[in-house]
């Protein structure tokens, strides 16, 4: 891993195609367009291979080589490689054969994807000589950046907004970060660290770090791809905040396959999935509009996708419409009977936005976007127990009896002649 | 006169200040006044007549494409700030 090459050219801007050292700087100073790694895929040939690459660790550093880091990570070493589920259950219950489920639910150590691209954008902070970091966060990132800036010895300043879930806030405050709550919206947390990061010079991870960070999501399609047999699926259905993740898996697929290490050739389609009350990049896909309308006031349960003024909206609305996918929003109520069904398909308790990705895949079969034998996989990104608040009304609690067999064969009669419950009757309808 | 916040990034097109006061009575107006003080500033800004795609601009804390885009008006003690939209996620 040491001795291993360097691949990055730089830093290149997407509109004008200006090339830009490594540094931290988030976009082009000539146009205001967004920076993204650039790498020397030719040199890469050979020295990047299957074998190479499964001779890796069993954590996203595995692609190591298709990352932006000058020399080995010192951040994040364990993160990534999480399970892809097949989701026989669930699949039965959209009505799809081939599905499944790729589970950062249980990425290490804080329970989301925001692991991968917090290990890039903090190994790169140290490289860079960041000694203090930062984030705008809806809730994971907060979590992410709190604990890999403890665990690296960095100090970390979290803004998010202030009507965050407990577990959220808990979940960044628990390791010492700075953790400043803001009056006002996510949009409005983002831009005043757009603001903080260059007029003090830190290295806030989705501001002028954001080009490095992106890049860690790639890593979410590599292991797909790679747990698939070296193929990238029919089609993915990714849950959208700031439209990032979506288009750096697709990237991955294209990068594996330009490096000649895919069994066929990507066809991909990718679909996007928001919450109705903060829908501003699914709704550029279905009236074919050019620009983004940015939302002013997002209302959803799924608030880790409340992004109004999504950066990556344009290009994720663009990749969408390219590969021949689709994007849909769903209400709060198909949020929570998405997060139910899986839970109680696949044993997966995933966060709010997990229950926009199902909500949305199962549109997207009703729609006829989604072939019943296409091969699917849904992008799983934060875990259940974080959004609690989302359920706790909503879930039936324990049925209390005194300690005797009794009781207990009492509560059997009685719920033998009760109706079975939401999920059950989703199964059941669905010929399960 | 409304006062201009110009990014770090772009402050070596400014004069090396972090803000500066530009004549106007809308946020076109004011953003053509402080181009004209700095012409670097111009291309970087705007494509043309319209503000460039990943260029977001706030009259005090609200972003003008909820106001009246360009045609904003803006007071004498208004703060104009130009932001790059590419952050977050």
């Amino acid at each position: 891993m040491s001795h291993r090459p360097h691949f990055v050219n730089g830093l290149k801007c997407r509109l004008c195609g200006k090339m830009h050292g490594q540094q931290a700087l988030n976009f082009c100073p000539d146009d205001f367009g967004p920076l993204e790694v650039d790498y020397d895929y030719e040199a890469m040939k050979g020295h990047v291979t299957r074998d190479s690459l499964l001779a890796g660790p069993a954590s996203m550093w595995r692609y190591a080589p298709l990352l932006p880091l000058s020399g080995p990570a010192t951040v994040g070493k364990h993160v990534g490689y999480t399970p892809l589920v097949r989701a026989e259950r669930l699949g039965k219950a959209l009505g799809l054969k081939n599905l499944y489920v790729k589970n950062d639910a249980v990425n290490h150590p804080t329970l989301s994807f925001k692991d991968r691209v917090v290990a890039v954008a903090l190994s790169k902070a140290v490289e860079l000589g960041f000694k203090t970091v930062g984030c705008a966060s809806t809730g994971n990132l907060a979590g992410s950046v709190a604990a890999n800036a403890s665990a690296a010895g960095l100090e970390a300043y979290i803004l998010i907004p202030d009507n965050l879930e407990q577990g959220k806030v808990l979940g960044a405050t628990v390791y010492g970060a700075k953790v400043v709550a803001c009056t006002g919206n996510y949009d409005q947390v983002n831009r005043l660290c757009s603001q903080i990061a260059f007029q003090f010079g830190w290295g806030f991870v989705n501001v002028n770090l954001r080009p490095f960070y992106a890049e860690g999501s790639k890593t979410m399609g590599f292991e797909i791809a790679e747990q698939l047999g070296w193929r990238a699926p029919d089609a993915v259905v990714v849950p959208m905040a700031g439209g990032s993740l979506i288009g750096k898996i697709h990237k991955a697929f294209k990068e594996l396959e330009t490096l000649g290490l895919l069994e066929e050739p990507v066809q991909t389609r990718m679909f996007g999935a928001q919450a109705t009350g903060c829908n501003p990049i699914a709704n550029a896909v279905k009236t074919s509009a050019n620009k983004i309308k940015p939302v002013r006031n997002p209302d959803t349960i799924a608030k880790s996708l409340a992004i109004g003024d999504p950066a990556d909206g344009y290009f994720a609305s663009q990749l969408i419409r390219n590969t021949g996918g689709w994007s849909e929003d769903v209400n709060d109520d198909e949020i929570v009977e998405g997060m139910r069904l899986l839970a109680e398909t696949e044993g997966i308790w995933a966060e709010t936005a997990g229950g926009v990705t199902v909500a949305v895949t199962r549109k997207m079969v009703e729609q006829g976007h989604l072939k019943p034998d296409d091969r699917v996989v849904m992008a799983i990104t934060g875990n259940g127990l974080k959004t609690q608040e989302a359920l706790i009304d909503r879930i039936a609690r324990p049925q209390v009896i005194r300690p005797t067999l009794e009781d207990f064969k009492t509560l059997l009669e009685s719920t033998a002649n009760a109706a079975s419950p939401a999920a059950g009757e989703i199964l059941a309808g669905a010929g399960v | 006169m409304p006062l201009v916040r110009i990014p770090t990034p772009l402050r070596p097109h400014a004069g090396g200040n972090d803000s500066a006061q530009a004549e106007g009575s809308t946020v076109g107006e004011v953003l053509n006044a402080l181009t004209s003080a700095y012409p670097d500033l111009r291309s970087r800004l705007f494509d043309g007549e319209d503000l460039r795609r990943f260029v977001n601009v706030y009259v005090n804390n609200e972003d003008i494409r909820f106001l009246e885009d360009l045609d904003t008006p803006v007071a004498a003690a208004d703060e104009v700030s130009i932001i790059p939209a590419v952050a977050g996620g």
